[in-house]
């Protein structure tokens, strides 16, 4: 990266984009798209985790102030779960970090659950594709926590539709994410799915 | 490693388990677990059965692949089973507990140690086939890997017998092999490949006689593929490119060693030649002599330009010359040099080679007098004429001709030519001559048309260029004038060859005829030039017509010396000569090396492949282009070559007899040295105390169903292909297409009952799984399609299993499948549209039509093909249909001691069953070797763990490369510089196979080396490969969790093979990543805990008691709690079985042994008071009267039983005159019972199937078939109505719903809307029901109407639920763990279910199962600690406050809070997925190895500015950045 790049429309740049995945379905869909040498975009980072259930709200705001342009998290299918009700868990989690997002003015699109199955290996390729395309409409995540120019080096200023967000506010939602999330209560029954979950 | 060989009672601790599907895999972990050593026979390449080819599992749509692949990772790694792959049981000796089992492995071709499944071979190979995994659906290549998550994960090569072409083509060229490389495209490959054996591809590939096409299977279906045609391609392609500037298809060069023996090669056409080339390729200095200027011998000068250009076998020299010899040409043995001063001249071998080059002369006339004529004008020899013509020189010319010459120089002829001959050289004489002026030409030979040895396309060309044949007449006379030739008379001939086939010809002189002759050709045969030997020289043949030499090392009688091709064998063809070269350069190399000359050579008669099976669209056989017949006056050739497309067709038509094609493309792309092509077969033998044989099924072959029109409609699949279909990892990648024309179906039809229920075929028995199936099947594909249309066509919907009617109900409810009773009679297809119409009769026996874009034929399961031999090796009876023969109340049990039986072989039956009856074989195994428990398996240990506390973290990281794997795309040496710069990182090293053996021995001894605490190794998936590292950790001394991995290649190289730059930034990345996360993880243990080694068991029925005598007999205490004041419970009511066993005799024989057993404890009528623990340490309290007892163990099998539905319904219990089916039965053991009867009606489903109770209770059909059969035995005249919804009589028991029928019960069907109606008048019954086929009621009077009351779960479930913490599912009965893989299990570890409280089953079902249950607990009982992953989660009492959202949540109910006010998680139980931790409101909680700051680590440093960016060179180069 040079730091004397002119400044280039967003539609250029290249998003960065954080999947969490579970290890007995989407990690394993993941390594299937390998075998099977189905290419897509290369700006997807797996971050394998043992189960989505693991997942929390703090952590997925936490790769947004990170700095990431968008983020999913990768689970079993329903009643797949190798533990059970972990994607169930996640589901809700996601639900909820995406009206902690809207709160802080992020857009909630850059957030996602997916169940991706371990045999899907075509799915996993997909998925990452669409979360790309969708971050890289999106644009740059301007909520980063760094000084450093945003993620790809190549926007000068960010556009003037998303001002940048005190730090200070994020902390806040923070904190607020875990009372939140606690209190959603218990698993929530297959037919009953929080909106914006996508099989 | 610490094997002991303490055999007590002569027992062995080690157990063979036959095939490594779902069953076969469960045993064998089952009884590994539990203290054996297991030996897992394969008969596939890969484990993981038929189950791992299916999509998606009823009733939960589960994924197949997800569920299964934990499991195949479990086995492969498993310390105490032995995988066995590839091959099979061929013997057995020894007795039960002391078996040894002969076990041949076939070769698979590839060393599992060194491939590492990169795959680069596979993008070789050029022989496609269909794919046995994917049923045909797809193809896949020779060198294969099963299904890419197979285990082992290494390829295989699958070989038939060696092609007919290959074996055929006397110099064995691999026609197979260079037609598939040809069919890929591949021309450059194609022609080296030809050239290995063959080293004149473009001669041999206009005039080789190819025998192989005489051989080619393609015949049988077309017409042969046109191998040499093809040949010919492949080698005028490269000569194109060549001539093109081009550098393809270099010749092979050979590394002459000066020090090496020097070789004298006689004779330079293709035997030399041959030869030559062969030895110097092997590093001999070698001399060839030829007589001539040129080079190329009989091809050369003997035969036509227009078959055979000069120029073109100038070509085919050129690239022999290349390999590196001496030629000295105008040599001729005899004349400038001898045997002898070759041997002055330091030649140690000599290989003679110098070919029939002399014509013979027509010296007898037919009347056996000297022939007259022979030296008139016009009279010669033809293939000194043809010499004259090939080299552009004057007859008589001494050999060693002026070369260079324009064809067509030769002499010129003129009037009327006669050829006397009928072989090749005759043929081409005469087409010559033609071409030389001849105005007219006629052939004439002894032969007749027929007999002519000259080859019939070579005839055909001749007779096309107007060329008379004049056989059948012998030469009497040349009749000349003024010293010149004007005719020929001849005599006709009678005969050629005597009865012993030697040439003797007769004639009829009676017979004569003359033509007229301007010139007279003789072309009769040709012979070599021996003038060089002597009378008595050694190297006669005893007839003095040839050299003698041996027929397998080609040694002459002098052992110096070799001789070969035409001197040897008389005129024969180019490629008998290629064979001959080839043979004398390996015996000459033997010969020099002192190596024995016949050694491995002496090989019997090969049989060559069949057929490959299947079914074969035609295709025409390729015609290479002719110039026209008008157009051949000169030497252009008559045949041209194919073109490129057509060739690439023509080679397509190849059926790859042979599969692998030994093209050796793999041995050449592979960089880790794995392929070995000669590995050969090898027998071993297993000790085995016992034997549990899980074989599987194999899927009914519908071609026996030819109306079905399976194989000649594209569009007819069968189920198995369609979950291919189905399968994202199948030939449409998860859309559902259909075959024809891969467009969406919309109508798709199933049809039951294939291959089942069919009394024709044999096969008369209920598949039992296929409705499911089916109904699974049409699920997916409405979800795959919008708007897909899915009919089922039936005869009796058997969703019988454990919430197979709720998924049956909510098929047609949620997904509109449609289910049509009916038979189908016949599918057409519409040839446009390839459409399918069925036509079938409905119940109401109406014929109706309907179309479909798809039609799936449901086949049933039959025991697999390789079941019979084995059966036969291990002395195991087999049922009529092939099945194994087994003890009616005891599943498991063969008809031979000591082997036990799993799964579909024993009967047809699906995952849950088959993973029950699997513990339940694992179980008897384990009963019958307790005493050698724990001899025969390996522990490893490791050297004592470093403490790293308080270092700072100094990471290693380990950068593969994978072969070219990684490297193609990712710039390794770039993600190794980078690495460099990543803090904490004190050293980098690349691999080329990170996870080789020797690596892994460097990777710890660097560790050790660079006091490395930390381990990151940039490879290929943890999934795989994490186990092996992570041993590699423990063995250098550190926790195995301070390893992190860097999946590059799933991730990088094989998903972004086009954006190399971004592929290496992401690996980068990714290196980044792991180094950062390795930096924060903590060393921790697994957790060990101790085992209370006595089992606890619920409930004294069948199930019950038979899964505490089977703990008791594999060695374990058990208590056996009973609320009753007697065990056996329901059981008591079952008086007799469907198939004949006496259940009261073995009910008797349990109780009394639970009594008597020294290891049991019984408690009758005592009741659970209290319960709590974990895996390896219950505590039950137990109320037993006034008394409290506590009971401890380390597992618990619930067996709590269910009990029979009271009715409510159809008027019961109102009179003595309606009963239930379990009453009649009590009823019917008074003899006179049944013969008092005159009508009984029996109504099924009654509780069962209904609102409230969904579920089917799986046993009252063979209730109601039992008991009607019954009646109908002892009163044949009594009439018998069951009253049915669906007869569900799966498996073997729809033998006896035949039976019943034959025995004239009359079966009737009813809706659930239109119930039968019991009317009570005055003590007299009627009955009404409305008939579905009549559609209309029909009254019946009985005197006796039996209910088929169905089974409930116990009233006391809930109870035991509450204690245990256990679940029940909507019906009240217990739920499994997992429906498919863990059946007997709850989620709750060390908690086991069996029998009825797990869901309504048979009697032996009940039993398999308790079997089964026991096993299961057995892996815990059998060893005094429990090592459990450490991944748990753990609370931090000082920030707990006791909020309960842990509790609330767990999905195990783990956490607990204690008396101290803060929440306790129990390691032992605790799953570690994490749902606590994320929920814990004051982040109290944290799960190991997944901490947060652990997690979070990866994100942090992907974004933070403060390290260093990635950066490739290439990238650099390219102008690219990020």
């Amino acid at each position: 990266m040079s730091e004397n790049q002119p400044a280039q429309p967003a539609e250029s740049f290249e998003p960065k984009v954080v999947a969490l995945c579970c290890t007995y379905c989407a990690y394993t869909a993941g390594d299937l798209a390998g075998s099977m040498r189905l290419e897509y975009a290369p700006n997807v980072r797996i971050v394998k985790i043992l189960c989505t259930g693991k997942v929390d709200a703090i952590l997925l705001l936490r790769a947004f102030e990170d700095g990431a342009d968008a983020v999913y998290v990768a689970g079993c299918a329903l009643g797949d779960c190798h533990f059970q009700e972990g994607n169930l868990r996640a589901i809700q989690t996601v639900a909820h970090a995406k009206k902690l997002l809207a709160e802080v003015g992020l857009e909630p699109e850059r957030l996602e659950f997916f169940h991706v199955p371990a045999s899907a290996g075509p799915l996993f390729a997909q998925r990452a594709n669409e979360m790309t395309d969708r971050a890289r409409k999106l644009g740059p995540n301007l909520l980063r926590r760094s000084a450093r120019q945003p993620a790809g080096g190549k926007l000068a200023k960010p556009p003037d539709a998303h001002p940048p967000l005190p730090q200070a506010k994020l902390g806040r939602l923070v904190h607020q994410a875990d009372r939140t999330d606690v209190s959603t209560g218990g698993p929530a029954a297959p037919g009953d799915l929080p909106t914006g979950v996508q099989a | 490693m610490d094997t002991q060989n303490g055999q007590p009672g002569g027992k062995v601790g080690s157990v063979l388990v036959v095939g490594a599907g779902i069953g076969g895999m469960q045993a064998a972990l089952d009884l590994a677990n539990a203290g054996f050593h297991v030996t897992l026979v394969e008969e596939t390449t890969a484990i993981g059965g038929r189950m791992a080819q299916l999509d998606k599992t009823f009733p939960t749509n589960d994924c197949s692949m997800c569920t299964i692949s934990p499991k195949l990772i479990e086995v492969d790694k498993h310390l105490n089973i032995d995988v066995l792959t590839n091959a099979d049981v061929v013997g057995l000796e020894g007795h039960s507990g002391d078996f040894r089992v002969t076990v041949r492995k076939r070769p698979r071709f590839v060393d599992l140690d060194k491939c590492n499944a990169c795959g680069d071979c596979l993008e070789k190979c050029p022989v496609e086939v269909p794919s046995e995994f994917d049923q045909g659906t797809m193809g896949r290549k020779a060198i294969f890997k099963r299904y890419p998550q197979a285990i082992p994960g290494g390829m295989a090569i699958s070989k038939a017998d060696r092609p007919p072409c290959v074996l055929t083509c006397p110099a064995h060229v691999n026609c197979q092999g260079y037609a598939a490389l040809i069919a890929d495209g591949r021309f450059a490959e194609a022609y080296q490949l030809i050239c290995e054996r063959n080293p004149f591809p473009a001669a041999c590939g206009r005039i080789c006689h190819h025998p192989c096409e005489a051989e080619c299977n393609r015949r049988e279906i077309d017409q042969p593929v046109a191998i040499n045609n093809l040949k010919r391609f492949a080698a005028d392609w490269v000569a194109r490119k060549h001539a093109a500037g081009e550098d393809v298809a270099p010749p092979p060069i050979g590394e002459i060693d000066p020090a090496k023996a020097r070789v004298a090669v006689v004779g330079g056409g293709p035997a030399g030649l041959t030869a030559a080339r062969d030895l110097a390729l092997r590093g001999y200095p070698v001399t060839l002599f030829e007589a001539h200027q040129e080079l190329g011998g009989t091809m050369l000068f003997g035969i036509p330009a227009y078959r055979l250009p000069n120029e073109t076998l100038r070509r085919d020299v050129a690239g022999v010359l290349a390999a590196g010899f001496e030629v000295r040409t105008s040599q001729a043995l005899g004349r400038d040099f001898t045997l002898e001063s070759l041997k002055q001249d330091g030649y140690r071998a000599a290989f003679l080679a110098i070919g029939c080059t002399r014509p013979a002369a027509l010296t007898r006339s037919t009347d056996g007098s000297p022939m007259q004529g022979t030296d008139l004008e016009g009279v010669r020899l033809g293939l000194d004429f043809l010499r004259e013509v090939k080299l552009g020189a004057k007859l008589g010319v001494k050999l060693g001709a002026k070369l260079g010459a324009k064809l067509g120089d030769g002499p010129k002829l003129h009037g009327k030519v006669v050829v006397i001959g009928g072989g090749n050289v005759a043929i081409d004489v005469a087409m010559t001559a033609r071409r030389q002026g001849a105005r007219e030409v006629e052939v004439v030979c002894l032969e007749s048309r027929e007999e002519m040895p000259a080859y019939a396309w070579e005839i055909e060309d001749a007779v096309e260029e107007a060329i008379r044949m004049n056989p059948g007449w012998g030469p009497h006379a040349i009749v000349g004038r003024d010293g010149k030739v004007v005719s020929v008379k001849l005599q006709r001939c009678t005969s050629v060859f005597d009865e012993q086939g030697r040439f003797a010809p007769k004639f009829d002189q009676a017979t004569s005829s003359e033509t007229s002759a301007d010139c007279v050709l003789i072309a009769i045969g040709q012979r070599s030039d021996f003038s060089w030997l002597g009378e008595n020289d050694p190297l006669w043949d005893p007839s003095k017509r040839f050299v003698h030499a041996d027929k397998l090392s080609l040694q002459t009688h002098l052992d110096w010396v070799f001789a070969g091709g035409d001197m040897v064998t008389g005129p024969a063809s180019v490629v008998e000569a290629i064979a001959h070269g080839h043979e004398a350069a390996e015996s000459i190399d033997r010969f020099l090396r002192g190596a024995d000359l016949a050694a491995g050579r002496q090989q019997p008669e090969p049989t060559p492949a069949g057929k490959p099976e299947g079914w074969f669209p035609l295709a025409e056989r390729a015609v290479p282009p002719r110039l026209p017949v008008g157009q051949r006056q000169g030497y252009e050739e008559i045949e041209q070559t194919l073109d490129e497309a057509a060739a690439v067709a023509e080679a397509r038509r190849c059926l790859a007899c042979g599969v692998c094609s030994e093209c050796m493309q793999c041995v050449k792309a592979c960089t880790a040295g794995a392929i070995l092509h000669d590995m050969l077969p090898e027998e071993i033998t297993v000790p085995a105390g016992a034997i549990v044989l899980a074989p599987g099924f194999e899927p009914f072959h519908p071609h026996a169903r030819d109306e079905y029109g399976y194989g000649r409609y594209a569009n007819v699949v069968t189920s198995l292909e369609f979950e291919r279909i189905l399968s994202a990892s199948g030939p449409y990648q998860g859309h559902v297409l259909r075959p024809s024309d891969r467009t969406e179906p919309k109508r798709v039809a199933w049809i039951q009952c294939v291959g089942s229920r069919d009394v024709q075929l044999g096969h008369d028995y209920c598949s039992g799984v296929c409705c499911m199936y089916a109904v699974k099947e049409a699920i997916m594909a409405v979800d795959h399609v919008e708007g897909l249309q899915a009919t089922i066509f039936y005869n009796d919907l058997r969703a019988y299993g454990k919430g197979f009617e709720t998924y049956y109900e909510g098929a047609k409810k949620n997904y509109g499948v449609r289910f049509r009773r009916g038979i189908i009679s016949s599918i057409k297809e519409r040839q446009q549209t390839k459409n399918l119409v069925l036509a079938y009769v409905s119940e109401s026996g109406e014929v109706t039509q309907e179309e479909f874009d798809l039609v799936v034929l449901s086949v049933g399961l039959r025991p697999s093909a390789s079941t019979g031999s084995l059966a036969a090796t291990l002395g195991v009876e087999l049922d009529r249909f092939g099945f194994c023969r087994t003890d009616p109340l005891s599943p498991s049990l063969t008809s031979k001691e000591g082997v036990f039986v799993a799964g579909a072989f024993a009967a047809p039956m699906d995952i849950p069953e088959t993973v029950m009856t699997a513990s339940g074989a694992a179980a008897m195994a384990a009963e019958s070797l307790q005493e050698v428990r724990g001899t025969m398996v390996h522990e490893k240990t490791y050297p004592p763990e470093r403490d790293v506390a308080g270092e700072e973290p100094r990471v290693g990281v380990f950068v593969c490369r994978c072969g070219t794997n990684i490297a193609r795309v990712v710039e390794v040496d770039g993600v190794v510089e980078y690495a460099k710069t990543l803090a904490n990182v004190v050293l980098v090293e690349e691999n080329l196979y990170t996870c080789s053996t020797d690596t892994q021995v460097k990777i710890a001894e660097t560790i050790r080396e660079h006091n490395l605490n930390r381990v990151v190794v940039a490879s290929c998936t943890p999934r795989t490969h994490e186990p092996l590292f992570q041993e590699t950790l423990r063995e250098a001394g550190l926790n195995k969790h301070l390893f992190d991995m860097a999946n590059i290649r799933d991730q990088c190289s094989w998903v972004h093979f086009s954006s190399p730059v971004q592929a290496t930034f992401k690996a980068q990345d990714l290196v980044r990543m792991a180094v950062a996360r390795v930096a924060t993880l903590r060393p921790f243990g697994d957790i060990r805990l101790d085992v209370d080694q006595r089992g606890i068991v619920l409930g004294a029925g069948v199930a019950g008691m038979t899964a505490a005598l089977s703990l008791a007999d594999q060695g374990f205490e058990v208590a056996l709690i009973e609320r009753e004041a007697e065990p056996g419970g329901v059981a008591r009511q079952v008086l007799h079985l469907l198939d004949g066993a006496d259940p009261q005799a073995h009910l008797a024989r349990l109780i009394e042994r639970v009594k008597e057993h020294p290891r049991v404890r019984l408690y009758t009528s005592a009741t659970l008071e209290d319960f709590s623990g974990h895996i390896g340490k219950f505590k039950a309290r137990v109320r037993q009267g006034n008394r409290m007892i506590e009971v401890g163990g380390g597992a618990v099998i619930v067996a709590t039983g269910g009990t029979p539905y009271e009715p409510t319904e159809y008027r019961y219990p109102e009179s003595d005159a309606i009963v239930t089916q379990l009453q009649l039965e009590e009823k019917l053991q008074a003899p006179g019972f049944a013969r008092g009867l005159n009508e009984v009606v029996m109504i099924q489903c009654v509780g069962s199937r209904e609102e409230g109770h969904p579920y089917c209770s799986r046993v009252c059909c063979q209730e109601a078939v039992k008991n009607a059969l019954a009646i109908k035995q002892t009163n044949p005249q009594a009439r018998v109505y069951v009253l049915f919804r669906d007869v569900r009589t799966y498996g073997f028991d729809e033998l006896y719903y035949q039976q019943a029928r034959e025995a004239g019960v009359v079966f009737i069907r009813f809706e659930p809307e239109s119930k039968p109606e019991v009317g009570l008048e005055a003590g007299a019954l009627r009955v009404t029901v409305t008939d579905d086929v009549l559609g209309r009621p029909i009254q019946l009077r009985p005197d006796l109407v039996v209910l088929s009351a169905g089974i409930r779960p116990d009233p006391e479930a809930e109870a035991v639920s509450r204690a245990l913490k256990v679940p029940l599912n909507a019906d009240g009965f217990f739920l499994e763990a997992h429906m498919k893989l863990r059946p007997l299990d709850f989620s709750t570890e060390g908690i086991f279910l069996a029998g009825l409280a797990h869901a309504p089953k048979s009697m032996a079902e009940s039993i398999s199962q308790a079997r089964g249950a026991a096993a299961r607990a057995a892996t815990i009982l059998s060893r005094p600690h429990l090592d459990r992953s450490g991944v748990v989660s753990e609370v931090d009492a000082s920030s707990c406050a006791a909020c309960l959202t842990c509790v609330r949540l767990c999905p195990y109910d783990v956490p607990v809070v204690t008396e101290e006010g803060v929440a306790f998680i129990e390691p032992a139980s605790c799953q570690g997925c994490g749902v606590c931790a994320a929920a814990c409101p004051r982040k109290a909680i944290v799960t190991r190895h997944y901490r947060d700051d652990q997690v979070a680590a990866k994100m942090d440093v992907l974004f933070d500015d403060a390290l260093p960016e990635p950066c490739a060179r290439a990238a650099l180069k390219a102008g690219e950045h990020r």
